[in-house]
């Protein structure tokens, strides 16, 4: 089990690189076969980590270089339950969209396939390496992945939408990287449990909360967190339909990961005196973003934008569960990821069917043209309500992993959840059934999404619905299966348990397996669950049958419409903003 | 004095960060973003330095001198050719954009917004 | 938002970071006073466990071999990227038999210079784990000992030379060899990019184990990166001079 770590991220590599080598010399369809085998052989690869790593960890140090005396000479894989799952995730999201592509685009060169494997090792790497400055160079390998893949199309939207990605994220990697040499300097460490066991046991002082600051805080550009989400939904919007799966199911999710890993790995013991005011900041961001997530979601008429903020919208939910700092809300947290991730994956393939066959990818303009697709309607509306919390173990596990004094939390949680997935029923009822107006003044002008042009009327196959309907049986079975919630919480406590983890990676010293009973699934989030489905559905057939978005009391959005200007120039002015807040926050809460 | 060196990451890093947001013109911007970046060589370099120390090749200097750290060295290599790449590839999209549109101000570029 | 109120947004965001970031540094150990435990472990153990003179080679290429990988791919999808953005816009391949002439005494010098300065990139290729060098640097000299030849002379002889599945190929081959090291390790029974030949004699050029192998193929993969990227933004050069 252990031999196989590295091959998650050697297997997809070689493939592309081989593909670059030699790709245009095969003949169709060579090379959809190769890159579709090698990311489904990583997706399989990932899903015997993860069992392998149900009890322990599996430590893996390239190059051999093992630890001495606790110094880390080279860079390890650190692979834990939630890490295995989420590098799954990356896997089966990028066979996926191999699979949706090989039907989707009229000509898809080499070059994209390269590309996606490419991405697919990247977002492995970044999930599961256990060194700080590795993460930083898969952060970069992500991005520059990412960017090119977003700009893969001729018109001017998408080079904005890659523009502002480019631009917005790599100044958060530099954040990163400048957190990093702080961290360096005062460590003389890379590998993340080492800097935690350096930092333990001493005062934070300036160095080390402005470090996390910056770290944190970089990775939350790629989460896609209030202030730091504006280039988030630019991208996605232009981005193609099977890329875009990519990015909404796990590229922002990936992001949240990396917080939680480097604050129990690295800073929890530095700074878990002052617990309770970091939970104050990142449940007080987490939320913001959950609800502004929401609003601006349900203020879209793009579908591809749509799914963007609700994107952001569940994300702010996924902070909330890490940001809670204990291990069952980063359990329930884990949970809500993944099966949100599945699930948002198979919407948006479901919409790129609809863009494939109708060329029509925005709400208004597309009135009833998804008649004709009904299956994807149904993966639509499905994966709609999937996304506004019914099936409950992982928000289960949320709820009641919260502290004293976080009672309010579930209120804001499910409104965010109703306005998110109301957002997306408003959406495809209009698109599949034809209801509602055929204008909405709130909904704003048009956007020139990228994929927009007359319809192709291309042949509906059948293919192009088999990922997105695996995506979704998958997202239900994460959600429902009764033994998720033993495991993630089971995993969460050994992540927090960071003395431990530390003596795994550092000393080989295998950490007792610890097997939480969560007790099954909490009455109170059911119901709030179903609340929220029930208030989506309600708030759709609102806005669809009653009165439009325009019409509704008390909404006064324009400005919350106008600071997403697009411009990349106020998006870098928002990221300093929200480095000097949340890191004076840091400053005067955490010392 | 001793502070000197990271006092210039700072503003670099400021300084380029100023450039991005204000700037007009797309080249103009990709240029600023390189500053940034190369902040973080200083201040990785700075962070390295030994004072007397000599570079880490052990070509016929004596065992036991006084060397730098070579972590950050292939550190910042690594960071320079990330601001290669990324440069190459915000300048194509710079170059397309001008194509495309006519304009290299950022400002109008408004496709997505809202 | 304005021009103006972004401008005093970033201003007083500004501040606040100015005032973290001069917190953070405070807290820095001062200039040439660092005793990090990584550097100076690897200062005292590198000859012996590597046999690599340069230390920085050694970390670049086997203690953190690994970063290195990531970052070939790194320019390996930066160089698709471009790719992907001109090459597939350009409406139709550029006509190589213009260019201009250029002038005699700058062609002489320069086709001088080619030989001299290609050579230098493969000797920094192969000493790197002697000499300050390896394989990122010596790929950019290489590759840039090429683009020479568009400066010395025109496009077409340019063109003649490097052609774009050759170069295409050059990058795919070196990101894809480095790998292949990497899996040598495993055969080997070792783990992944762990060393599998002979450390060698210590200064000499069989010495280091994978490290000089390494170098090898970030070196094609540089200089196959560094061709490829000055083609598409010449070819695009000359495809706007024609419009």
């Amino acid at each position: 089990m252990h031999g196989l770590v590295p091959l998650v991220v050697a297997i997809p590599l070689l493939a592309a690189a081989v593909l670059v080598a030699a790709g245009h010399a095969l003949p169709r369809p060579s090379p959809d076969v190769v890159a579709i085998g090698a990311a489904a052989a990583t997706t399989v690869l990932c899903g015997l980590l993860a069992y392998g790593a149900r009890d322990h960890d599996l430590v893996y140090w390239f190059g051999g270089w093992r630890p001495v005396g606790g110094v880390a000479l080279g860079i390890d894989f650190d692979v834990d339950l939630a890490s295995a799952a989420i590098a799954g995730l990356a896997a089966l999201l990028a066979t996926a969209s191999l699979v949706f592509s090989w039907r989707y685009f009229d000509e898809v060169g080499v070059l994209f396939h390269a590309l996606v494997l490419v991405f697919l090792a990247a977002m492995v790497g970044f999930a599961i390496s256990g060194d700080l400055f590795n993460i930083f160079v898969f952060l970069e390998l992500m991005s520059v992945v990412a960017v090119a893949l977003t700009a893969y199309g001729d018109e001017p939207g998408p080079l904005q939408g890659a523009l502002n990605f480019a631009v917005v994220n790599g100044i958060g990697a530099f954040c990163v990287l400048i957190g990093i040499g702080l961290v360096y300097a005062r460590t003389g460490a890379l590998n993340l449990e080492q800097i935690g066991r350096a930092l333990e046991h001493r005062r934070p002082d300036g160095l080390v909360v402005v470090a996390f600051a910056l770290i944190v805080c970089g990775f939350l550009t790629k989460a896609g967190i209030v202030p730091f989400h504006f280039w988030l939904s630019d991208a996605y919007a232009v981005a193609p339909a099977p890329v875009c799966a990519i990015f909404a199911g796990v590229m922002s999710d990936l992001g949240l990961h990396a917080v939680s890993r480097v604050y129990w790995s690295g800073f929890a013991g530095a700074l878990g005196e002052h617990q309770a005011e970091l939970r104050a900041v990142l449940v007080a961001l987490g939320s913001v973003t959950a609800l502004l997530g929401g609003v601006m979601a349900f203020l879209q008429r793009d579908l591809k934008r749509m799914i963007a903020f609700v994107t952001v919208s569940q994300l702010g939910v996924g902070l909330v569960g890490i940001g809670l700092l204990t291990a069952r809300a980063l359990g329930g947290s884990t949970l809500v990821l993944l099966s949100g991730g599945l699930v948002r994956g198979a919407v948006l393939l479901a919409v790129g069917l609809v863009i494939s066959v109708t060329g029509v990818g925005d709400e208004l303009r597309g009135r009833g043209v998804g008649r004709q697709l009904p299956i994807s309607g149904a993966v639509f509306a499905l994966g709609a309500l999937m996304l506004a919390g019914l099936p409950p173990s992982g928000r289960s596990l949320l709820d009641t992993g919260a502290p004293t004094g976080y009672g309010w939390l579930p209120v804001v949680l499910t409104a965010a959840s109703i306005l998110a997935s109301g957002a997306l029923l408003r959406a495809g009822g209009r698109v599949f059934l034809g209801w509602g107006a055929a204008s909405d003044p709130a909904l704003g002008p048009q956007h020139a999404s990228a994929e927009e042009d007359e319809p192709r009327q291309r042949q509906r196959s059948p293919i192009l619905l088999v990922p997105a309907a695996v995506l979704l049986v998958l997202g239900v079975a994460v959600s429902v299966w009764p033994g998720a919630g033993d495991h993630a919480a089971s995993a969460a406590a050994r992540v927090t348990n960071h003395a431990a983890h530390a003596r795994e990676v550092l000393d080989g010293r295998r950490a007792t397996s610890i097997e939480v009973d969560v007790g099954g699934v909490d009455a109170v989030s059911v119901a709030s669950g179903l609340v929220s489905a029930a208030g989506a559905v309600g708030l759709a057939l609102l806005t669809l049958r009653r009165r439009r978005v325009s019409d509704l009391p008390g909404l006064r959005v324009g400005a919350l419409k106008a600071v997403h200007s697009g411009v990349v120039g106020d998006y870098v002015a928002w990221l300093v903003v929200g480095l000097a807040l949340v890191g004076g926050l840091f400053a005067v809460l955490l010392r | 004095m001793s502070y000197l060196p990271f006092a210039l990451a700072g503003w670099l890093f400021l300084v380029g960060l100023y450039g991005v947001v204000t700037s007009r013109n797309l080249i103009h911007l990709v240029v600023c973003l390189a500053v940034v970046q190369s902040s973080t060589y200083v201040l990785l370099l700075a962070i390295g330095y030994v004072k007397g120390g000599t570079t880490p090749i052990f070509n016929g200097i004596p065992i036991g001198t006084k060397t730098v750290d070579p972590v950050v060295q292939a550190l910042t290599l690594t960071d320079v050719v990330v601001s290669v790449t990324s440069l190459a590839l915000l300048l194509a999209i710079a170059v397309e954009v001008h194509k495309r549109t006519g304009t290299l101000d950022p400002d109008e570029l408004r496709e997505q917004r809202g | 938002m304005s021009h103006r109120v972004r401008t005093v947004l970033f201003l007083v965001g500004g501040a606040g970071l100015a005032a973290l970031l001069g917190w953070a540094f405070s807290g820095l150990p001062a200039f040439g006073e660092y005793h990090g435990v990584y550097g100076r472990l690897i200062n005292r153990e590198t000859l012996g466990q590597t046999h690599a003179l340069s230390a920085i080679a050694a970390v670049t290429f086997d203690y953190r071999g690994f970063d290195t990988l990531g970052e070939e791919f790194i320019l390996l999808a930066s160089v698709l990227g471009v790719a992907l953005l001109l090459r597939e816009a350009r409406e139709r391949d550029v006509d190589a038999s213009r260019g201009a002439e250029t002038f005699d005494p700058i062609r002489a010098t320069g086709l001088v210079a080619v030989p001299v300065v290609f050579l230098l990139g493969l000797f920094v290729i192969t000493h790197g784990y002697l000499t300050p060098g390896g394989g990122f640097q010596g790929g950019v000299v290489t590759g840039l000992a090429i683009v020479l030849v568009w400066l010395a002379t025109d496009f077409r002889s340019y063109a003649a030379l490097v052609r774009k599945p050759l170069a295409d190929l050059a990058d795919g081959l070196g990101a894809g060899a480095y790998v292949a090291v990497g899996v040598g390790g495993l055969l080997a029974g070792g783990a992944f990019l762990e060393s599998f030949i002979p450390r060698g004699t210590i200064g000499e050029l069989t010495s280091s184990g994978t490290i000089g192998l390494l170098s090898w193929a970030a070196g094609i993969e540089v200089a196959g990166a560094m061709l490829l990227l000055a083609s598409e933004f010449l070819e695009e050069l000359l495809a706007r001079r024609e419009r």
